[in-house]
Order: C-alpha cells, then structure tokens, then sequence
C-alpha cells in the first residue's frame, strides 16, 4: 500500500511516469465508470461525477459533482493521477484548470452505436494500461447478437422515447439521441423526427408520430413516468402505443449510457418490442 | 466611524479564510510554512490558478454588484430597488440564454452575450426614458417592468427550444458561481468593475441631496440629469460584467447596502466605498461555503446568497410596514 504523501510526491516528479504505481482515477460520466469497472479497475477509482451510479459500489465513492459544473479543486482534492472525462465535461475554464494541473487528463469519444462503444471501451483501457481484449470480445458478441435480432425483425416498430412528462410535456428524443441510438439497434424506428437532441415535443407532433410503443427510464420519485400517467396523457394516450398500453420501462443508464452493457440493452428492448425468439 | 475601521480587518479575515479553505487539505497553517519552505508544485496551482484568481473575482462581482445596489435605491429613493429595475439583469439573462442555446456552449460567446444583453436593455431603456432632454425615474421604472416582461417572454421562447443538456447548463448558470474563475475573466472584472467602484464615491454628495427630491437636488447646486445618467451607466457597466463573469448572484445589493445604512446611517460618503468592500467580502464568504458544504462537490452560489438574503429583504420589508 502506497502512502497518499508518496503518490502525491509521485504526481509532482514529471520525470516519473504517473501510473508508476498503481493510478488514483477519478471518472467522470457514468458510461466510463461502467466500462473502468468491467475491465476490472474499480479499485483504482477514487472519485466520481453524480451519474457514475453503475455498479452500485460506486456510490460509496466521493462525488465531485455534476459532470457540467465541476469543481477543479473538489476533483484536485482527491488527487488523481489520471482523470477520466467524458466529452462535454465542464464548465471550460475547470477543465483547462485540471489539463494544466498535474493529473493525466483523458477526454473519452462519446458514442451512439456499436463501433462508438468499442472505441470508448479501447480508449478507456488504453489510458489505464490495460488489456481491453476480453472485454472487447464479450461486448461484441453481445453486439453481434443484437443485430442478427435486428435484422430479423419484418416490421419494425416506431418507438417514442420519452426522457421527462414535467407539467405534461412531452421531453422526447430526437435524431442523433442516445435514445435513437439504441431503438436503432434494438431493431426500431425512432418516432421522433425533425429535431436533433432531447427536446421537448408538441402534443399534436406527438399524434402525428404515433408510436407504436412508449420507451421510458424506470426512475424513482416525482420524475418516474408510469403507464398510467402515459395512458391519462392528452396525446400519448392517444396513440397506438397509449391506446395499446405498450409502454416500456428500462435503467436509463442501461439503455442510454452507451457502455459495455450496449448490447444486452439493445438485446432486451428488442425483446420487450418484439418478443423472445429462439 | 468604527465600521470603516473594522471593514479593512473584516476583509483580510474573508480573504484569508478564502484561500486558506478548500477541498485540498491546503490550510492557513499550511500556507504560512509554504510561504517559508515553498509548496509543492500542486499547492501552488491551488493557490494560484484556482483559489486567487477566485478570490479576485468574487471581490470584484460582489463589489461592483452591492455598489449597484447602493446607486439604484438612491436613484430610484426605494430600499428594495436594484440593477433588475433598469433592466441590467433580465437583459442579461437574456443575452446568456441566447448564448447558450443559440451560440454553442462556448464560454467567452456566454459572457459577451449576456454583457451586451444587459448593455441593450439599459441603453434601450434609457431611450424611453428620456423625455423634454431628461431622464424620467417613474417612466424608467415603467418601462423597465414592460422591457423585463418582454425580455422573460424571449427568455421563455429560447428555452422552449433548448435541448436537456441546454436546460441544465441555464439553470446553473441562473443559480451563478465563481467555479470557473480564471486570470482572464479577472482581467475582465478589473477593467470594467473596478473603475466604477474607484469613481462611485464620487457620486455620494449628489446622491445625499437626491434623497431630497429632484427639485430640492437640482436648487442646492447639482447637475442632477449628469447625476442620473452616471448612476445608470456605472450599474449597467458592473452589473453587466458582474453577471456576464458569474451568472446570476442575487441579494447582494439589497442586503449589504442594507447593512451598512443600518451601521452607519444614511451618507453615501461613507456607504459607497465601504459597499464596494462589504459586498465583495460577503460574496467571497458565501463562495467559501459553496465549495466547502459538499465537496467535492460545489453549491451554487446564487442558493446561498438567496439564503442568507432573502430572510433580510423579508425583515426591510417588515421595518417598512411597522
């Protein structure tokens, strides 16, 4: 066991490589977290931001925060000595901060299909020094099961992920979502045209994309969207999915955190659309 | 005359707190032996690049926003007025949320939108205001309610339009920090924010006599249209950039202004140079609660001033009413 005072000492000595003992990680976006904790690094992580929540162990971790309004000195205090960041971390000005301060600072790719993840999974390893192959491996096959289930499907589905109901309106996934992402690997169409991004939707653009089925993240609370709740909707319960009670529920960090569970998540909204097969 | 001996000692108190306080274990104690053996190269960067440079910019938006205050309540001869009134605020909020939603997340398009967002409305307004070659305070105040709703109702339409990620980045940026503090923006505040607290002081006789109405301001010897105009100005300049650097930070202008006249009457002599120091040194103390209460994580600050005003606002309005 390496004392906190030498790993620090070990930080200020350019000359030494930083992971010359075993590397402090603080990770910072829940699909890094998931993808340092399958190849078998969670041990090395000494901090992470609010969404890092997969496994479950991670939440006995120091939070530093949300991932868009870091402090430098909040992620300094645990001193790193590699800093694993998704793309849009931020503010700016904290991130040039922890650049010019010591730590190896690694942006990761962010990802919406399969050949995203297994270039965030290389890249996450290759800053670790580790191996990513047999986890490479496993997260293709999953992948290479989804889509032989994919291309399968005769008559695919529209589906209409719906990210918040707050006040009765309807927050959706658009083109280029994480959410399209994924109903395009399970095998669906994304209901939700014309606007890029999750964005709120009218209740008429609603009618008119007629889902014919709901994707909603299981959450707890005030923000959970049950199917009562999409049944009882103006326009949700009018259409082929509210009037057919097809609402699906799934862990959104699963579904749309674009990590190594990509393909299992792909896997079981293709079951949850079209049924098991075989 | 003890407050402005006390402020000085207040102030180097807060600024030492300030950077003797953080989530990194870099204490007072520890500071003082750097300062005789040297730091470390990592307890330089805090000191320098992360806890200084936060500092400065905290002395200078709290300053420049509680010497707003200060010019707005005499201008307008209301306790509770501030930089909202003219309109300094709501136009820069608006600026900011265009440009979030519309300039990409940049930092620098964040900022010079809402400086010129805030710069508009007052310059807008005080167009309106003008009437027979002076500045009308009632019609500005009327006009200044009309414009804020109308600035709301843009505000409103842009965010219909943002995207989650773009919600979440206005609602912080609505709740204001000091997180991302750095030797530019500094340089920025210290440029525009500075001067104005420098040269307020300036303004304190004409304000005294304004408290006496315009006619009686006017009768004891005061250029009372420059007066209005220079208060107006020097607001919408420190405000502006106080909100473009930091986001939206409320009470400090209600609450220290407050104060101080409770301290030390009603003489602007006194309570503009020492709002400049007051402010900046109660924003700093709140920034020091924000990054110490959840690291390491940090609060908004904009929660925290809120707290500690908005039970004071209550208790003006109470002493008004008694």
């Amino acid at each position: 066991m390496i004392s906190r005072r030498a790993v620090l000492l070990g930080s200020c000595l350019v000359a030494l490589p930083a992971f010359a003992a075993t590397p402090r990680v603080v990770v910072l976006g829940g699909s890094i977290a998931e993808i340092v904790a399958a190849l078998g690094a969670e041990g090395q992580l000494v901090g992470r931001d609010t969404t890092s929540t997969y496994p479950a162990s991670l939440l006995a971790l120091p939070d530093v925060g949300y991932v868009r309004a870091l402090s430098a000195e909040g992620v300094l205090s645990l001193a790193p000595d590699l800093i694993l960041a998704e793309e849009d971390a931020g503010p700016p000005p904290v991130v040039e901060v922890l650049k010019a301060a010591g730590p190896r600072f690694v942006t990761l790719p962010g990802a919406t299909d399969g050949p995203g993840v297994l270039a965030k999974i290389t890249a996450t390893a290759e800053a670790l020094g580790l191996s990513a192959e047999a986890l490479l491996a496993k997260v293709q096959a999953d992948l290479d099961r989804a889509a032989a289930l994919a291309a399968a499907v005769t008559a695919p589905q529209s589906v209409l992920f719906v990210l918040s109901l707050q006040g009765g309106s309807v927050m959706a996934g658009g083109a280029g979502s994480s959410a399209e992402g994924i109903i395009a690997l399970a095998g669906g169409i994304n209901a939700a045209t014309g606007f890029t991004g999750f964005k709120p939707m009218t209740d008429e653009a609603v009618l008119a994309a007629n889902p014919g089925a709901i994707l909603v993240m299981d959450r707890e609370g005030e923000l959970s969207i049950t199917p009562e709740m999409i049944a009882a909707h103006p326009a949700l319960g009018q259409t082929s999915a509210g009037l057919a009670g097809r609402v699906i529920s799934m862990d959104g960090i699963f579904l749309l955190g674009f990590g190594p569970r990509t393909g299992e998540a792909a896997i079981a909204l293709n079951t949850a659309l079209y049924g098991a097969k075989g | 005359m003890t407050a402005q001996r006390l402020a000085p000692l207040a102030l180097l108190g807060v600024v030492l707190l300030a950077l003797g306080t953080g989530a990194t274990g870099l204490s007072p104690l520890r500071l003082a032996e750097g300062l005789r053996t040297g730091l470390s190269a990592q307890e330089s960067l805090v000191l320098w690049d992360i806890r200084l440079p936060r500092l400065m910019l905290g002395l200078l938006v709290g300053g420049g926003l509680a010497v707003s205050g200060v010019l707005m309540q005499a201008l307008f001869r209301n306790p509770l007025a501030d930089p909202g009134v003219i309109g300094v605020g709501p136009g820069a909020a608006l600026g900011a949320v265009v440009g979030i939603v519309l300039g990409g997340s940049g930092p620098w398009v964040v900022m010079g939108t809402a400086f010129l967002g805030g710069w508009g409305a007052v310059a807008l307004l005080a167009r309106i205001a003008q009437s027979g070659g002076r500045t009308d305070i009632a019609r500005l105040l009327l006009a200044g309610i009309a414009l804020s709703a109308l600035g709301g109702a843009v505000t409103g339409l842009l965010v219909t339009m943002a995207d989650d990620r773009q919600l979440r980045d206005l609602s912080y940026w609505s709740m204001g920090s000091l997180g991302g503090a750095t030797w530019q923006k500094v340089g920025l505040g210290a440029l525009v924010i500075l001067p104005v607290l420098l040269l307020a002081p300036r303004l304190a006789r004409g304000l005294d006599a304004l408290a006496l109405g315009e006619a009686a301001a006017f009768h004891m010897g005061h250029r009372v249209e420059r007066l209005k105009v220079l208060a107006i100005v020097m607001t919408a300049l420190a405000t502006g950039a106080a909100v473009s650097l930091a986001g939206g930070i409320g009470f400090i202008g209600v609450v220290v202004p407050h104060l101080l006249r409770l301290a030390l009457g009603p003489g602007h002599r006194a309570i503009l140079p020492l709002a400049a120091l007051g402010g900046g040194a109660l924003l700093v103390l709140a920034d020091v609660l924000a990054r110490v209460l959840t690291a390491p994580a940090e609060l908004p600050i904009g929660i925290l001033t809120a707290l500690i005003g908005a039970p004071v606002f209550l208790h003006i309005l109470l002493r008004r009413r008694a």
